[in-house]
Parts: structure tokens; C-alpha cells; sequence
């Protein structure tokens, strides 16, 4: 072991911005910041699984990296899609106005 | 240096930065800015993939989320017209529950931790599966038939932004 990290630092890490992520999912009422904290949560996931790819020494971990990757661009891009329909109907894209849903 | 080494300085380095860029992202008030953040959190996170010897995923990564991803974002928000005093704001009873609900979730998954065997990822400089030789020839074996069905959820996920996108349906 010459440069060694120990594999619980990047836990910590990942573990740390998935919080980040929810909180703000939680917190914001701007659907577009409640999109990137999303964006967010899925980075921490792609960060761990890089790690423990390299951990063990084993590309299927960087693989599905991959797919994620495909996944939020093409949830990002029907999520923007959906998000801009409803401003140009409503005017907004507050999470409190948008809950018509509940009544 | 204090008894660390090169690559655990950067670690420390570019994780502070990761953590202290995503902060800002959800704080801070104008949307612009949290884009902006956002992409300097992806930026640190390529930075581990670097680190951890995953270049081409690193590369992939700056392309695809700084390059792509967040450029769709700051288009939408500057066709919405998003700014500092139209931006809601959640009560701070509301954000109070987030903060203890985010800090209780941290603190079972840091407890899950306790404990744990601390095993070293020892494999710096000599790992060679970040490749795109290495990589390929997994994605395109063992991997295949995932890799076509993410064409077509491509393609699907194309037309439909296209169609939710347009102002009506002849």
C-alpha cells in the first residue's frame, strides 16, 4: 500500500452528497433545483460504484457507470420537456402550486 | 507533507470542494448559480474518477454532464426567466424538517459504517480497467444486449421530449 485511500473515505463521500441531494430535493421548491439535486444523488451512486470497480478490480462497476449516465440524460430530457410544457400552461414550476394532483 | 501523500492530499482537496460546490447548490438562491455550482460538483467528481483511474469514465463524465446535461438546464432556465426574487421559498419550519430528516439519514448510513473493515483501494497507477480497451471489450460482450435496449430508451426518450416539447399535436 503506497498511495492507499481507504475505501470507507469514498463511502463517506458519496454518502455525504446523496444527502446533500435529498436534502435539497426536500428543501427547494424550484422544480428545476429539485431536477439537479436528482442529478446530484445519481453522481454520488456513480462515484461509489467507480470506487468499488477499482476496489475490486473489475470493469462491470465503470460499466454501469455507463448506463446510468444514458439513463439521466434521457430522464433530464423528458423531465426539462414536461417541466417546460407545464411553465408555458401554468406559469410556474413551483412545487407547492403544482399539487392539484392532491385535490 | 504531514504525513500524506500526494494522492490523499488531492483527495481531501477535491472532496471539500465537492462537498462545499454541492452545498452551494442547494443554497444558494438564484437558480443560475446553482447550475453553475452544479457543474463545478461535477467537475470535482471527475476529478475522483481520475483519481481512481477511471479516465475514460472521467472524460465521459465532463462531456456528458458538464457539456450536455447542464447546458439543457441553463437553457430551460433562461427561457423560464428564473431569478433571485421570483425564486419560492419553502417555510422554515419546512426547511428545518428537511435538515433533520437529511441529518438523520447520514446519520444511519454513518453508522452502518462503524465497524466496517477498512480495506485500501491499493491498485493506484496500476489499474488498467478505465481503458477504453478494457471497457470495451466488456461493454461490447458481456454487456451487449443492455447496451442496444439503452439505444432504444435513447431513442424513446428523443421522441417523447420532442412531443411533450411541441406546442400542439396535429
Amino acid at each position: 500500500m503506497i498511495n492507499g485511500i481507504s475505501i470507507n473515505y469514498y463511502i463517506l463521500l458519496s454518502t455525504v452528497l446523496f444527502i446533500i441531494g435529498a436534502i435539497g430535493v426536500m428543501a427547494r421548491r424550484n422544480s428545476i433545483i429539485i431536477f439537479m439535486c436528482v442529478e446530484l444523488m445519481l453522481n454520488a451512486v456513480n462515484l461509489l460504484l467507480v470506487s468499488f470497480s477499482t476496489l475490486h478490480n473489475d470493469a462491470t462497476g465503470q460499466v454501469f457507470v455507463f448506463f446510468i449516465m444514458a439513463v439521466a440524460a434521457a430522464e433530464v430530457a423528458v423531465g426539462l420537456a414536461i417541466l417546460s410544457m407545464i411553465y408555458r400552461n401554468l406559469k410556474t414550476i413551483d412545487t407547492d402550486v403544482l399539487s392539484k394532483l392532491k385535490h | 507533507m504531514l504525513g500524506f501523500t500526494i494522492t490523499q492530499w488531492m483527495f481531501g482537496i477535491l472532496s471539500f470542494l465537492a462537498i462545499m460546490f454541492a452545498l452551494m447548490v442547494v443554497f444558494s438562491r438564484n437558480p443560475v448559480n446553482s447550475v453553475l455550482y452544479l457543474v463545478l460538483t461535477f467537475f470535482c467528481v471527475a476529478g475522483h474518477y481520475l483519481l481512481l483511474n477511471a479516465q475514460f469514465l472521467a472524460v465521459v463524465h465532463i462531456v456528458v454532464y458538464s457539456g450536455a446535461i447542464m447546458v439543457l438546464f441553463l437553457f430551460v432556465i433562461m427561457l423560464m426567466d428564473l431569478n433571485q426574487e421570483k425564486e419560492p421559498q419553502k417555510t422554515w419550519l419546512n426547511k428545518l424538517i428537511a435538515g433533520v430528516a437529511g441529518g438523520l439519514l447520514l446519520f444511519v448510513f454513518v453508522g452502518s459504517l462503524k465497524g466496517a473493515e477498512q480495506l485500501q483501494l491499493e491498485t493506484y497507477g496500476a489499474s488498467q480497467i478505465g481503458l477504453v480497451k478494457n471497457l470495451g471489450k466488456v461493454l461490447f460482450s458481456e454487456f451487449l444486449f443492455p447496451f442496444e435496449i439503452v439505444s432504444v430508451l435513447l431513442l424513446a426518450a428523443l421522441v417523447g421530449a420532442i412531443m411533450i416539447g411541441k406546442k400542439e399535436i396535429r
